[in-house]
């Protein structure tokens, strides 16, 4: 079977995770997985510049990171459960940086979240939002 | 001989596991759904399985993206506790099943089914949080685990027909199994939640309520909804969704309901539980 890689580009928000963006993200998320470990973590956080230069990552990556623009993070190939481990390290929560790709701020996400989550309601595809 | 006799579906959201671990059960955030869970932890004292076929995603915590199976099954004695980014979580490491788990793993490669085969693995969030919510906090967990870890993180992640029919495959390879066991299958995940981009936090309750009918009722016409379906109906990460199809596969034609229970939100995510039994046959 041909694999259709483009008929996620009409989920708005949202960017899937595909075989070819893991190909992309290889280092990337290598670097994250590196996180797991508590001496990586700190020696991650003590400098991080000089621990992102150990890896094979674009500079394009590296500046995502120190920005911590997660949604740049996923445009090159991350993948929000490896860019966990940057997050973790710092003790934030999902819904800490989570909110951070949304238009909301931290509180207004959590209330959002409370009140039942984001209806999909104007949020099922860029075609019906005139985006595409 | 071994058998079957219940299936069990729930939500894995790491939060969760953060509140049991942090003794924040009972705040009132999190008190209404853990309540919900209070008929399941009675229900399995009563109905204890002495093996329980997990299936799971790892969450980028043991599987890095240098290997990524599709289908892999933990066939070692014992599996530890993942530190995922905030130090393991400090629960008992988990209790494999060699014998039935090698049995199982033949049985599904022999059945076409290529799976790996993991004889060191260690287990995160997406196994163990369904084992705190259906035993509690146990100095030792009461069952014996098989892990069968399904990627759902990268696309193209399985279909819902081999889900299904790996699911079958499951109950036939059990049911060979000379020694008397009880064996549950717990599929694990979603319901509908996104964790990424301008659209996170989507919540469809009502999508999530017509799938637990269908996949009780209907799975032999569910097993066809497209990834993209379930992606833009359930959130980019609500896909998880199609373990549950390998858990409904592996309990027969027709199901009872024992229980059903949703909850919006835990963290970003719509919670959903059920048990089911297989109906017997008449």
């Amino acid at each position: 079977m041909k694999p259709d890689f483009e008929q996620f580009k009409d989920l708005p928000g949202t960017t899937i995770f595909t075989i070819e963006k893991a190909r992309e993200g290889f280092h990337f998320n290598e670097f994250c997985m590196s996180l797991r470990q508590e001496e990586n973590r700190k020696r991650f956080l003590a400098d991080e510049r000089s621990y992102l230069d150990e890896w094979e990552m674009t500079e394009e990556q590296k500046e995502a990171v120190l920005t911590r623009d997660f949604q740049k993070m996923l445009d090159n190939g991350g993948n929000v459960y490896f860019l966990s481990k940057i997050f973790a390290a710092e003790g934030l929560s999902y819904v800490q940086a989570v909110s951070t790709m949304t238009d909301m701020n931290v509180e207004q996400y959590q209330a959002m979240m409370k009140s039942g989550g984001r209806h999909i309601d104007g949020w099922r595809s860029k075609k019906e939002r005139g985006e595409a | 001989m071994a058998k079957i006799t219940a299936g069990i579906a729930t939500s894995h959201v790491p939060a969760v596991g953060a509140a049991i671990d942090m003794g924040r059960t009972e705040e009132d955030y999190w008190r209404p759904m853990f309540e919900g869970y209070e008929f399941s932890k009675n229900w399995i004292k009563t109905n204890n399985p002495d093996v329980a076929i997990i299936v799971y995603n790892d969450h980028a915590s043991y599987f890095g993206m240098e290997i990524m199976p599709t289908f892999a099954v933990g066939v070692a004695e014992s599996f530890e506790i993942c530190d995922e980014g905030y130090g393991p979580r400090p629960v008992p490491p988990v209790e494999g099943a060699p014998e039935l788990a090698t049995h199982l793993a033949a049985s599904l490669i022999l059945d076409d089914f290529d799976l790996t085969v993991l004889n060191v693995l260690e287990v995160d969030h997406g196994l163990t949080v369904p084992m705190s919510l259906m035993f509690g906090t146990p100095d030792k967990w009461p069952a014996k685990v098989i892990p069968l870890a399904v990627n759902v993180v990268m696309y193209p992640q399985p279909s819902g027909e081999r889900c299904l029919s790996i699911g079958k495959a499951i109950r036939r390879a059990v049911a060979e199994f000379d020694e008397d066991l009880n064996v549950q299958i717990w599929g694990t995940g979603g319901m509908s939640h996104q964790i990424q981009g301008a659209r996170a936090g989507l919540i469809n309750l009502p999508w999530d309520q017509k799938f637990m009918d269908d996949l009780i009722n209907e799975p032999e016409v569910l097993q066809y909804k497209p990834h993209l379906e379930y992606m833009r109906e359930a959130g980019s990460e609500g896909v998880e969704l199609i373990m549950w199809l390998i858990m409904r596969g592996a309990l027969g034609d027709k199901v009872d309901e024992v229980y059903r229970f949703n909850h919006v939100p835990a963290s970003n995510t719509s919670v959903g539980h059920l048990i089911l039994t297989p109906k017997e046959e008449a």
